[in-house]
């Protein structure tokens, strides 16, 4: 076990430099390092939002016609299942939580690595053969989970839902959610006690303030969750009845249980990339973060406000508090509105570059305004009794998640040079852009007017109807434009393998990230510069500026500090 | 610590008040008692760190003027590689695959569960490989 020193002290040992350690799948198998836990993470997640895409491709292909029969009805029941649940537990969430934070909060806060490196290493494993357990669902008899990805009761019982299907669904849900507990501990542990010198909670980046708020939800949310799923597990094999009316059992229970962690897991896919975006939009314009506390007491908000909701997933059962729940999503808009005015705030009067990752983000916050608007509609109970279930639905949420879809593009172009030391083709990432974010709204807004007209959610087919026809045909163009995005990606992956270095900080960064090599050496750091301000790299490349507390804009006429960093 | 304290404590707060305001509006019991647990999980390590906040000094984390030199020294020990997380999450891999295809998946699910167990302890108390 290495003791490790301080940075400063660091850097005069250079065995860290030259650590040598297994290489090849050895190296995978067994690295403890955050950075290399993060990389397989990333790649994991990347890969499964490609098959989660793939089955949205088939589904869209589906409903092109009416009355189409490309897939049956039991097939499509699995598609949507799988689609949801590959891209809610196994894409968005890991991606936001196990990829970009594992690599980059501990580096963003000048720590070694996350605080329990072997406990990191675990959820690494469990949400691999999580993912695993849940994708072979497709392999055995009766095929995968076909329940939804929300397994409401009765219809994920074993007479409504038998086989092995449902219940390996179950299983990665227990490996998956062991996995996030797991890094949400990290998270909070890295964060509270493994801070550099000077970097005090309010001078900690924004994407690692977001982090902690979200490690703090999943450690809320998630064990109920677990829990939920061993109660179903009970009910479908040990014959308990906690959610069968038959036994004296309660079906909503579950919808409770579900979505009490349902929607904190909504915040906690969405704030990461809120993060994100306002570290691509402060660095792409030139200027600090606007309003810096502002962000963090809304992140805070959200994050309380977000586990007072969960019912106005239910406000069709006719036995939640109608008024509560309203009130309280309704509320949730007043600090994600602070947001989105601050993201404004900091574009305003910037020096802005609209590189791929500025352009990601810009398009993170149109699609999310969009999302966010009409939830608004939906946390309304006379709205929502209208369009509950139909493809309204389909459409909000699909442009938030498509929102931070966006947002993790841009995060793997901003920190893509960082964790790989070479920059991807401009380019092609542009033009990825575009048919990423054309394609977004290509084919949510049909389904927003679908779902008016009364399309319900979840149906494989549909009768001839020419307005609702057209309008599928124009949603599926658009779930081709994403796929397209999606393969200008992976060409561009290849085509910028190892072409363009990137530089210890391509972009003028901000944050501690930047100070270090890219890629970052073994524990991180050689040296730490002075930290006096949110933004400690760019305080050290800028010595004209004087530290900026909290977003003042100094004039850059004082004298040059002279707080040279400790070589 | 404090600002740690307080953003749990913040929270725990709220939550403990919504749960109130819930359980006396609606009368509900599950989401009044998950809204009371959240509350406790946001107090039990909020109160630990509000009472340390008081009695120990600023650590060069928290103090907005500290010099890296400060933060000189062993800041922590950290294993290099280690194979017991791999193994362990097999075992565990293997334990939920006993729950859909039978139970003696579970042989070699907590056999390896058991090893990694011992084998990261011993790793730990020895100090682990490099």
């Amino acid at each position: 076990m290495t003791d490790v020193l301080d940075p400063p002290i660091a850097a005069e040992h250079h065995e860290h430099e030259e650590h040598h350690g297994p290489t090849g799948i050895l190296k995978w198998m067994t690295s403890t390092d955050h950075k290399v836990i993060g990389m397989s993470y990333t790649v994991t997640s990347v890969i499964m939002m490609v098959i989660g895409g793939a089955l949205a491709e088939v589904i869209r292909a589906q409903l092109t016609t009416s009355n189409n029969s490309l897939v049956s009805f039991a097939q499509y029941n699995e598609l949507f299942t799988m689609h949801g649940s590959v891209m809610i537990y196994l894409f968005v969430g890991p991606f936001a939580f196990g990829a970009l934070a594992n690599i980059i909060v501990p580096i963003q806060i000048g720590a070694p690595d996350m605080a329990f490196p072997r406990l990191n290493a675990l959820s690494y494993w469990l949400y691999l053969t999580g993912s695993i357990t849940m994708l072979s669902g497709f392999f055995v008899a009766g095929g995968a989970a076909n329940f939804g990805w929300v397994a409401y009761a009765p219809l994920s019982n074993s007479i409504n839902t038998p086989g092995a299907g449902a219940d390996l669904w179950i299983g990665a849900l227990l490996l998956t959610g062991f996995s996030a507990i797991f890094t949400g501990v990290n998270l909070c542990a890295t964060v509270f006690y493994l801070r550099a010198p000077g970097m005090t909670m309010f001078r900690m980046p924004i994407f690692t303030w977001n982090l902690l708020i979200t490690a703090i939800l999943i450690l809320l949310a998630f064990p109920v969750l677990t829990a939920g799923l061993i109660m179903l597990y009970c009910d479908r094999h040990f014959g308990t009845h906690i959610f069968s009316v038959q036994g004296g059992g309660v079906p909503v229970l579950w919808q409770h249980i579900f979505w009490f962690w349902g929607h904190p897991e909504v915040y906690i896919l969405a704030l990461p990339f809120f993060g994100m975006v306002t570290e691509i939009i402060a660095v792409f314009s030139r200027k600090p973060v606007f309003g810096y506390k502002g962000m963090v007491f809304a992140t805070l908000s959200i994050g309380a406000l977000s586990l007072g909701v969960w019912a106005h997933h239910m406000f069709t059962t006719g036995v939640v508090l109608l008024p509560f729940f309203s009130i309280m999503s309704l509320l949730i808009a007043v600090p994600t509105g602070i947001k989105m005015f601050n993201w404004i705030g900091t574009m305003w009067r910037g020096e802005v570059w609209f590189s791929t990752a500025m352009l990601m983000a810009v398009g993170f916050l149109i699609t999310f305004l969009i999302g966010g608007l009409t939830g608004i509609y939906l946390a309304s109970p006379p709205l929502d009794f209208f369009t509950h279930d139909t493809y309204f639905v389909v459409a909000h949420f699909h442009s938030i998640v498509m929102a931070l879809v966006l947002g993790a593009m841009g995060g793997l172009y901003y920190w893509g040079p960082k964790i790989t030391g070479y920059l991807l083709n401009e380019t092609i990432g542009k033009i990825q852009f575009w048919f990423l974010f054309i394609g977004t709204q290509v084919f949510t807004l049909p389904m927003y007017l679908l779902g008016l007209r009364g399309m319900p959610r979840r149906v494989a087919t549909y009768v001839l109807h020419p307005s609702w026809q057209v309008l599928n045909q124009i949603s599926t163009v658009g779930a081709i434009l994403v796929g397209v995005s999606t393969v200008a990606f992976m060409v561009n992956v290849v085509y910028s393998w190892k072409k363009y270095p990137a530089g210890d900080n391509p972009w003028d960064g901000h944050t501690l990230e930047w100070f270090t090599t890219s890629p970052p050496p073994h524990h991180n750091f050689y040296r730490l510069p002075q930290i006096r301000s949110e933004r400690p790299t760019w305080d050290y490349n800028h010595p004209g500026h004087t530290a900026a507390e909290h977003g003042h804009h100094h004039e850059p006429h004082q004298e040059p500090h002279d707080e040279v960093p400790v070589a | 610590m404090r600002t740690e304290a307080k953003v749990l404590l913040g929270l725990g707060l709220f939550f403990g008040v919504m749960s109130a305001v819930y359980w006396n509006w609606g009368h509900e019991n599950a989401g009044s008692v998950m809204m009371f647990a959240g509350m406790l999980l946001c107090f039990v390590p909020g109160s630990y760190y509000f009472w340390w906040s008081r009695r120990m000094r600023a650590r060069p984390e928290d103090d907005p003027n500290a010099t890296q030199a400060q933060g000189a020294g062993v800041v922590g020990a950290f294993p290099g590689t280690s194979i017991w997380p791999f193994t362990l999450g097999m075992g565990a891999f293997f334990v939920v695959l006993a729950l859909v295809f039978g139970i003696w998946f579970l042989i070699p699910g907590l056999g390896l569960v058991v090893w990694a167990l011992f084998g990261g302890t011993a790793e730990g108390r020895r100090g682990g490989s490099q």
